[in-house]
């Protein structure tokens, strides 16, 4: 009787399964032509699991039922038939070949990247993605923008808790958008389930994969590949929107970049007061510095170098400065010169000058870091 | 050579530690392993218990992302070269010289040896956590550049254990195939060996050829931090994703290594307590071979994502999916076994039976990630948590555990508390899918997998996994309970301790004698 019911629950379960799609249990049907075609692979494979596992499990479980010692059952002698053992042999691999004709058809699609109407580049680095529109001199960074109280459990998780960046990637619909990927570091994964995207962003090599969004909205997704400390707080975030939105926020967001370079020319001509470098330095060191460095400034022991005492933070101004401009080759110390402001890293240095102790009293200007940049470029 | 067996065993062995520290008996070499194993299984079960209370809701409450990440990283070692694979090279060294009809294994001293420097290389290993920046903190794969520029100096204690590990394993390895090409009884052709020496032969064939290729890449990784080769840096002329390419053709082969003796575990139990034949015999064997075989070829399927040809994608996805026909073969003939047997439900048989259920649910799950599109989707995420858990967990582990439960009154002489054996077979079945199961959920739902925090949709699932993980956890302190009660008394166990085992080893008392079969048994 209490297999009947299970039996009849699991059949029960079987039969609501497609209308988990979407649900959190199952994954996503997704807005893409593919994603739908790797989902029906998905549930397939499922089901075929499925009926495969019901018939053997049914046996199995019948066997034991009915074949038990304890009701006086005397063992049968039989012990191979080689017509059966082809049997069980030739069946599943008609099956799987069942099954490899449709998936390969979908990965023959999902390879192939040509005749793409827009690209863009990915590059991941620890721990935030770069997004370049190739030919159309738009490119930023995307950091996750999920307050740090959130995270300590200081404050109420908001609704997209760690799926959220300061910058989403907005490409068009209905346009075949081409990725190119890299890394600047470790390897990443740029992953956005809607999509059916996942491809390792390697560092020193370009992948390629491509999507063609069927509706707008704003799609989440994570790097999926171990890259370090902070691995499971670097979102991805794509919002999709119609080839006229799309074209409007592309002009608008160049419009936006030559505005910022006009206010970083303006910014090398003013001298700024020390609060105001400090008030910039601290936003800045929290939002890009300490993940590794730590609020406290006393890094991770062994990991990531302390900026409390430390020589270079105390040390000459030049080399402290090139360091931010740089990175340090062979460690997680990248260069911040794309990804900050030229007040910014003043403020930034200033303030790791004048905190935890460090009492250096220097006030470094952002004119100093435009010197610096354009002496850098000459060296070129 | 029966004569100097005959010479030595009048030898009183040494008493206390001596006797562990010097011993060339393989039973007593067993038991070390078997032992360690256990140890082994507890710490890196200790670890997952902090990777669980961690995720037991969103946030992060008891441990940074740094020491979470040194927890996944070593809970995975640990559990892979400290618990799974000793434990199949114990119960190697107990019972294949028993089940052949030979005296010992044929290579005793360095038996010895290739257990004795284990203790060393976990000691290492597990050190590196206590030392300034922590031990490894990479995955238990790996992966350059995060395990080379972007790791700490401390990586050079990992790549040095797992050099131990290494020539650990290969010296077991040589040990098996020597043993059972040289020493079996006259008269026990190949095809009458118990199905559990031809898995371990082959496993054994298996481990030479890959730990040392496993050996190079720890090597390249340690020259590439230390020594500035490039390897795997594209900036020297090197390639990371050739550190995939390397690491998983140790790796796929890995997984067969930690399976192949299990399925022979599960061979002499179901037949023992069906009371029936197996069923199947050579296909079994010729199974087991072209698992062997074929898990050469398809190690790229853990690395569709890094961005491969799509004539490799569809060669790696047709190679994997083929692998599900050998191993289908095995669960039929397991379960034709058991049709029209007369089956009872002794604690082995109970692990066994589960075993072959939650074994082919992982098998299933398998052969869904094969599927190169869908695997887009699965990689990565939880989902392949579940999967190599439901076969390792409650496949390896649980074959080791129906293997312990066999075996035990035939190594202690005593049988153990049923009842609480029982009982800890029921928690642990119970409380092993309220872990697992729910993993596939939160994989397909999205979920990357080795991180410290999620999004709040993940939240239910993840509360449920961490109380399945503490009960899980909890119950395996029932096994120890069980062992050491066995071990310290109870029952006298007969010689042929079930009535349905087939096999050398049940011809003699229980416990087995210091010295088995110094002159050899005949074999029918």
């Amino acid at each position: 009787m209490k297999i009947c019911r299970l039996v009849v629950a699991f059949i029960a379960m079987l039969i609501a399964i497609p209308s988990l799609a979407n649900s959190a249990y199952n994954m996503r049907q997704g807005v893409t032509d593919i994603s739908h075609q790797v989902y029906e692979l998905h549930m397939t494979i499922f089901l075929i699991c499925c009926v495969i596992g019901v018939i053997v499990f049914g046996i199995m479980f019948w066997a034991l039922i009915k074949h038990r010692k304890s009701k006086g059952v005397v063992a049968a002698q039989f012990h191979e038939s080689t017509k059966v053992e082809i049997l069980w042999t030739a069946i599943p691999f008609l099956i799987l070949i069942g099954m490899a004709i449709p998936a390969t058809k979908t990965l023959i699609a999902m390879e192939d990247t040509s005749k793409a109407d827009l690209t863009i580049k990915v590059t991941g680095s620890q721990w935030k993605w770069h997004y370049e529109y190739m030919g159309h001199d738009v490119e930023f960074y995307s950091l996750l923008s999920t307050p740090k109280d959130e995270i300590s459990d200081l404050k109420e998780k908001n609704e997209n808790y760690l799926l959220e960046v300061d910058k989403h990637l907005v490409i068009p619909t209905d346009r075949k958008v081409r990725f190119l990927m890299t890394s600047d570091d470790v390897i990443h994964s740029w992953w956005v389930p809607d999509f059916a995207v996942k491809k390792d962003a390697n560092p020193g090599f370009i992948n390629e994969a491509w999507t063609k969004v069927n509706d707008e909205g704003i799609y989440r997704g994570q790097c999926a590949e171990l890259c370090g400390k902070d691995h499971g707080f670097m979102p991805v975030v794509v919002e999709a929107v119609s080839p006229d939105k799309f074209d409007t926020w592309l002009n608008d967001a160049k419009a936006e970049k030559a505005k910022a370079e006009a206010e970083s020319q303006a910014v090398a001509q003013q001298t700024l007061s020390k609060e105001e470098l400090m008030e910039v330095g601290e936003q800045t060191y929290m939002a890009y510095c300490a993940a590794c460095h730590q609020p406290t400034g006393l890094g991770l022991p062994g990991v990531f170098p302390a900026m409390k005492g430390s020589k270079v933070v105390t040390g000459d101004i030049k080399a402290h400065i090139d360091i931010l401009l740089l990175g340090r080759p062979g460690t997680a110390m990248q260069s911040f010169a794309k990804q900050l402001t030229i007040k910014q890293i003043a403020g930034v240095i200033t303030y790791k000058r004048n905190s935890w102790g460090n009492d250096t009293g220097d006030v470094i200007q952002p004119s100093q870091i435009q010197r610096e940049i354009d002496a850098l470029e000459e060296g070129k | 050579m029966s004569a100097i067996v005959e010479e030595h065993s009048h030898h009183t062995a040494p008493k206390g530690l001596k006797r562990w520290l010097f011993t060339t008996n393989h039973k007593d070499i067993g038991t070390l392993y078997l032992l360690f194993s256990l140890t082994m299984f507890l710490i890196g079960g200790a670890m997952a218990m902090v990777i669980r209370a961690e995720l037991f809701q969103p946030g992060l409450q008891l441990v940074d992302p740094h020491f979470f990440n040194q927890m996944t990283t070593v809970h995975g070692l640990i559990m892979v070269f400290g618990a799974v694979m000793p434990a199949f090279t114990g119960l190697a060294n107990w019972m294949i010289p028993m089940m052949i009809g030979a005296p010992d294994m044929a290579l005793p001293r360095m038996n010895n040896w290739s257990f004795w420097i284990l203790p060393f290389a976990f000691a290492i290993l597990l050190m590196s956590l206590f030392l300034e920046g922590g031990g490894p903190a990479f995955g238990w794969t790996f992966y350059a550049p995060l395990s080379t520029t972007y790791s700490n100096d401390n990586t050079a204690f990992f790549v040095f254990a797992i050099h131990i590990m290494g020539i650990s394993s290969i010296m077991g390895a040589i040990n098996v195939i020597v043993t059972i090409v040289n020493l079996r009884a006259p008269g026990m052709t190949w095809m009458k060996l118990p199905l559990f020496v031809w898995t371990w032969l082959i496993t054994a064939f298996l481990l030479i050829a890959v730990m040392p290729v496993l050996a190079g890449a720890v090597t390249m990784v340690l020259t590439d931090k230390f020594f500035g080769t490039s390897f795997f840096d594209a900036a020297g002329g090197g390639d990371p994703v050739m550190f995939q390419h390397i690491f998983w053709f140790f790796g796929h082969p890995e997984v067969y290594i930690m399976i192949l003796p299990a399925f022979g575990i599960i061979s002499t139990i179901v037949p023992a307590f069906s009371r029936k034949k197996l069923f199947g015999y050579a296909s079994m064997v010729y199974a087991t071979a072209s698992i062997a075989l074929l898990s050469f070829v398809v190690w790229a399927h853990h690395m569709f994502t890094t961005g491969m040809p799509l004539a490799g994608e569809l060669f790696f996805m047709y190679a994997t999916m083929l692998i599900s026909v050998p191993t289908g073969v095995k669960v039929f003939n397991w379960v034709a076994t058991m049709w029209r047997g007369a089956i009872s439900f002794e604690v082995p048989m109970l692990f066994a039976i589960a075993f072959i259920v939650l074994f082919t649910i992982g098998g299933f799950s398998g052969l869904m990630l094969a599927i190169t599109p869908a695997d887009f989707q699965y990689h990565d995420t939880y989902f392949v948590v579940a999967h190599f858990h439901y076969v390792l967990v409650t496949g390896a582990v649980f074959s080791i555990m129906a293997a312990a439960y066999y075996w035990l009154p035939k190594w202690t002489g005593h049988m153990f508390d049923i009842k609480l054996a029982k009982f800890h077979f029921w928690l642990s079945l119970v409380s092993v899918n309220v872990l697992f199961f729910p993993m596939h959920f939160v994989g397909l739902a999205g979920m990357p997998r080795r991180i410290p925090d999620y999004a709040l949709q993940f939240a239910d699932f993840n509360a449920i996994i961490s109380i399945g993980g503490f009960a899980f956890g909890l119950s395996q302190l029932l096994f120890v309970a069980v062992v050491y009660k066995c071990i310290k008394g109870g029952e006298q166990a007969p010689g042929k301790v079930w009535d349905g085992a087939e096999g050398l080893e049940w011809k003699v008392p229980s416990p087995a004698p210091y010295h088995t079969f110094s002159t050899p048994p005949e074999i029918k």
